[in-house]
C-alpha cells in the first residue's frame, strides 16, 4: 500500500525541516520527503494537501481514559476517537483508573483495549504507589514489562518525600521519567480554585501558587539528589517556571508540560460558578499565564499536553465546591495550541515540536517525527481554517469544555497511524 | 426600580437599587406594626424554603415575612428531604420547581449554590446565604437598621470584626456599604483577614482598637469554633482577648457607636455580654428589619414571576397552565 500526500507544508521539527514537501508512504512508514514536483510514483491514494501542514502525528503525554473502571465518562475507544480527531496519534493515559493500573495485568487490559479500538497508539503510565495512595511502590517493573512509558500518581501529589526520592532512584533503573502532580495535600486541602481576589469574591476556597512551587522546588532536589528524571505536569504558576528554568540551567535531568487550558485561560473562567473551569492544578492569574507561554517560548517547558480529563455531566452540574476537577482537551488541543502561533509566542514549528518530538523523547517512543524509516503517524491540518467549538459535537464521551461556543482557528483535517487513515474530516462530517 | 428575576447578591446592584430594595422595606416595615400583621399581596403564591444549613433565624424570617403576605410557605431542611437519598441539589430543586411555587429560597453551604439554580431551574431564586459568598438579606436588613438610626450611610465609617474570610455576612455588608458611601475597616487576626480585601477598597486591620477607633457602626461576626480545629487560631479564648468587642475595646468608637451582631451570638467570645445587651445595640432590631426586608424581595420577585408567567403564556408556553388558570 502506498499513499503520497502532496502540495502540502511538511513540518517536522525532529529534522529542522518546514518547506514545501511531499510524502511517500508504504507498508505504513515514511519512504520519502521529497520537494515537490519529484517524480513521486503514483500512490494507491493520494491526499491532495495544497494549503495544509503535514506534520509528524501529534502526542500527547497526558489523558485520562478512564477505561478501566469509568466507562461512563470515557473509554479506550471514545477516548483515542477524540484522539484522532483532534489530531494525535499516540497518547499516555494516566494511571487513575479502577482498578488504578499499579500492575501489569491492568496494564496489559489498557493495550489490549488500545489494539481492539486500532485508532491511535495508547501507552499506559502506570502508578508510582500502589492505589495511588502514596505509601509503596507499585509494582514498576512488571508493568515495565508491560509497556509503560512512565509512572505517576497524577491527581495526587505523592506527599511522602522519601517516597518520592526511592521512586526516582528506583525508576531510573528503567530509564523511566516520573511524571508528577505538584500541589501540596496541605496547601491546596479543600481548595476549589486558585486563590487571590477572584476566588475571595465568589467565596470559593484558593489554592495558593505556593502549593505547587514548594514541591517543585522539593522534587527539583530530589532530582539533584537521585539523578531521576523528573517530569513536572501541567505547570500552572510563574513561580513553578522559574524554578524549572534553574534546574535546567544546571543541567539537571527536568521536562515540564503545560496544558492548553492554562496557557489560555485565567481565573476569570470561574466566574458564575463555572465547573467547567474547574481543574487541578487550577486555573491561575494573567501573570502566571504569561510566565508558562514564556516558559514554552524560551524552551524551559518541553511539552504541550491536554490532562484531558472527561467527566460525565452529572459530575460537572453540580455546586462548583462538589464538581469533578478537569476538562476534556484532545479536540480542542491543536487550535489553542496554534493560537500561541497568532500571537507570536511560538514558531509553527516550536509549536509542532511540543506536540511532536519532544513528548516523544520524554517517554523514549520512536514516534514524532517524518524521517525516512519512521512509522508514519501524521497529522494534516488547514492552520487557517476557522470553526466553533461546539461541546456536544465532541467525539470524546464527556462534554466538560471550557471553550464551548469558542471560535478557534486550525483544523485536523486527516490523521494517519501507521500509514492508516484513522481520521479524515469530510468522512466523519457525512457520518454526523 | 428593581428588574431582576432572582436576588443572589449585593455585587453587581447599584446604587439605585439597593436604594429601592431599602425603601421598599421600609415601607413593608409596619405591617409588622398592625394588630392584623398580614396582607393579601402574595395569597395563592407558595414559597419555598430550601435550607441544606440549619437555620433558625433566617429561615423563621423568611416564613413569617411569607405568611404576612399571605402566601404559603413550605421548609424543606437538608436532613428532612430525599438530599439524605442521594438526589442532587438540581433534582430536588426542578422536583420543586415542578410544584410550581413562585419563589425559591435557598441556603446552601456551598458558594454558588443559588446561582446554579437560577441558571438551570425556571423559577425565581432569593438567595438565603451560600456557603462563604453572600448573604444579601442580611446585608439589606443591616443597611436598613443603620439607616434607621443614622439617616444617611455615605460618609459613615463601619468596622467589621471576626472572621472575615469564611464569612458570607462580611462579604454581602462590604459590598452594600461600599456601594452606599460608607468607609469600611475589617478587623480580625491575619489568618481570618485575606489581604486582598482591600481590592474592595476597605481598610484592612489586625489591631482591634485601632480598628474601632472612631467608627460609627460596629459588626461583630460569629466565630465558628471549628476555625480552632483547622489552625487558624490557637484557642477561642486567645481569639476572645484579641477581638472580643468589649466596654474597653469600644473606647475610642464615638460616643453613639451602633453595635450589631447577625448572630447566633458567642457571648463572651466575639462580644461581650455588656455590649451585646448595651443601650447602643441593635442586635433584635435587625431582627425586626429581617422580615421587612425578606417581605420586600418576596413582593418584588414573586408578583414578578406572575408577569412573566403571562408572557409566556400569550406565546404558547405553558398552555396547560393556561387551561387551568381559566378552569379557576
Amino acid at each position: 500500500m502506498k499513499i503520497v500526500i502532496y502540495g502540502g507544508t511538511v513540518i517536522d521539527p525532529a529534522n529542522d525541516l518546514a518547506a514545501p514537501r511531499d510524502v511517500l508512504i508504504e507498508d505504513g512508514v515514511i519512504r520519502a520527503v521529497v520537494p515537490p514536483q519529484s517524480g513521486l510514483a503514483t500512490g494507491d491514494m493520494r491526499i491532495d494537501a495544497s494549503g495544509l501542514i503535514v506534520a509528524p502525528g501529534l502526542i500527547d503525554m497526558h489523558v485520562h481514559l478512564r477505561e478501566p473502571g469509568y466507562e461512563y465518562k470515557e473509554t479506550v475507544l471514545t477516548g483515542t476517537q477524540a484522539a484522532v480527531a483532534g489530531g494525535f496519534t499516540a497518547v499516555a493515559c494516566m494511571a487513575n483508573t479502577n482498578p488504578v493500573n499499579d500492575n501489569g495485568a491492568v496494564t496489559r487490559y489498557i493495550r489490549e483495549r488500545a489494539q481492539a479500538a486500532n485508532l491511535a497508539r495508547v501507552f499506559p503510565i502506570g502508578a508510582l504507589s500502589k492505589g495511588l495512595r502514596g505509601e509503596e511502590l507499585a509494582e514498576i517493573g512488571e508493568m515495565v514489562s508491560e509497556g509503560i512509558v512512565a509512572v505517576s500518581d497524577d491527581g495526587c501529589p505523592v506527599m511522602d518525600t522519601h517516597l518520592m526520592r526511592r521512586a526516582l532512584e528506583y525508576c531510573s533503573m528503567f530509564h523511566l521519567p516520573i511524571s508528577v502532580h505538584e500541589e501540596d495535600s496541605y496547601l491546596a486541602a479543600g481548595g476549589v480554585m486558585n486563590e487571590g481576589p477572584t476566588a475571595l469574591r465568589l467565596g470559593l476556597k484558593g489554592i495558593p501558587n505556593a502549593a505547587e512551587e514548594v514541591m517543585v522546588a522539593r522534587d527539583i532536589a530530589l532530582a539533584r539528589l537521585t539523578g531521576g528524571r523528573l517530569h513536572i505536569a501541567h505547570v500552572s504558576t510563574k513561580e513553578a517556571v522559574a524554578l524549572i528554568r534553574q534546574a535546567k540551567a544546571e543541567g539537571l535531568p527536568v521536562t515540564a508540560e503545560v496544558t492548553p487550558h492554562h496557557f489560555t485561560l485565567t481565573e476569570s473562567a470561574v466566574e458564575g460558578y463555572n465547573t467547567n473551569a474547574k481543574m487541578a492544578p487550577p486555573l491561575r492569574s494573567l501573570a502566571d499565564v504569561e510566565a508558562v507561554k514564556e516558559g514554552l517560548r524560551d524552551g524551559t517547558i518541553d511539552v504541550i499536553a491536554t490532562d484531558h480529563a472527561p467527566h460525565h455531566r452529572d459530575e460537572k452540574e453540580v455546586e462548583f465546591d462538589q464538581a469533578a476537577h478537569g476538562v476534556v482537551g484532545l479536540e480542542t488541543a491543536l487550535p489553542l495550541a496554534l493560537r500561541l502561533v497568532h500571537e507570536g509566542v511560538l514558531s509553527l514549528p516550536d509549536m509542532l515540536r511540543t506536540l511532536t518530538v519532544n513528548p516523544a523523547r520524554i517517554l523514549g517512543l520512536p514516534y514524532g517525527t517524518l524521517s525516512p524509516g519512521a512509522p508514519a503517524d501524521i497529522v494534516i491540518f488547514d492552520p487557517h481554517r476557522r470553526w466553533t467549538v461546539e461541546a456536544r459535537n465532541l467525539r470524546s464521551k464527556s462534554k466538560n469544555t471550557p471553550f464551548d461556543g469558542w471560535d478557534l482557528t486550525g483544523k485536523v483535517l486527516w490523521t494517519l497511524v501507521q500509514g492508516r487513515v484513522v481520521y479524515a474530516e469530510e468522512e466523519a462530517d457525512r457520518r454526523r | 426600580m428593581f428588574h431582576r428575576r432572582h436576588f443572589l447578591g449585593i455585587e453587581g446592584l447599584t446604587k439605585d437599587e439597593l436604594l429601592f430594595l431599602l425603601s421598599t422595606a421600609e415601607s413593608f416595615r409596619e405591617i409588622s406594626e398592625r394588630e392584623v400583621k398580614k396582607v393579601p399581596t402574595l395569597r395563592g403564591k407558595t414559597i419555598i424554603n430550601l435550607f441544606y444549613e440549619p437555620s433558625t433565624r433566617t429561615r423563621t424570617s423568611f416564613e413569617i415575612a411569607a405568611k404576612r403576605l399571605s402566601a404559603d410557605a413550605i421548609n424543606i431542611t437538608a436532613a428532612a428531604s430525599s438530599v439524605a437519598k442521594g438526589e442532587t441539589l438540581l433534582d430536588t430543586a426542578r422536583n420543586l420547581v415542578a410544584m410550581r411555587p413562585a419563589a425559591l429560597v435557598v441556603r446552601h453551604p456551598c458558594s454558588g449554590a443559588p446561582h446554579l439554580l437560577a441558571r438551570l431551574v425556571d423559577c425565581p431564586v432569593i438567595n438565603a446565604g451560600d456557603g462563604m459568598h453572600e448573604h444579601p438579606t442580611q446585608a439589606l436588613l443591616d443597611m436598613m437598621t443603620i439607616r434607621a438610626y443614622k439617616g444617611e450611610i455615605a460618609g459613615l465609617t463601619v468596622a467589621i470584626v471576626g472572621d472575615l474570610l469564611h464569612s458570607r455576612v462580611a462579604r454581602s455588608n462590604v459590598l452594600a456599604l461600599t456601594t452606599l458611601g460608607a468607609q469600611v475597616r475589617l478587623v480580625g487576626p491575619p489568618t481570618l483577614l485575606p489581604p486582598e480585601f482591600r481590592l474592595w477598597g476597605v481598610e484592612v486591620c489586625t489591631d482591634l482598637r485601632r480598628g474601632l477607633a472612631g467608627v460609627d457602626v460596629v459588626m461583630a461576626l460569629r466565630l465558628q469554633r471549628e476555625r480552632q480545629a483547622r489552625n487558624f487560631l490557637p484557642s477561642i479564648e486567645e481569639y476572645a482577648r484579641h477581638f472580643c468587642i468589649t466596654p474597653d475595646a469600644l473606647a475610642a468608637a464615638k460616643d453613639d457607636v451602633l453595635i450589631m451582631h447577625p448572630g447566633p451570638m458567642n457571648r463572651g467570645v466575639e462580644i461581650d455580654s455588656q455590649v451585646a445587651d448595651g443601650p447602643y445595640s441593635v442586635i433584635l432590631e435587625q431582627v425586626t428589619n429581617g422580615v421587612a426586608v425578606r417581605m420586600a424581595l418576596l413582593y418584588l420577585l414573586a408578583t414578578q414571576e406572575r408577569e412573566a408567567t403571562e408572557e409566556q403564556a400569550e406565546v404558547g408556553l405553558h398552555a396547560p397552565r393556561r387551561h387551568a388558570g381559566a378552569l379557576a
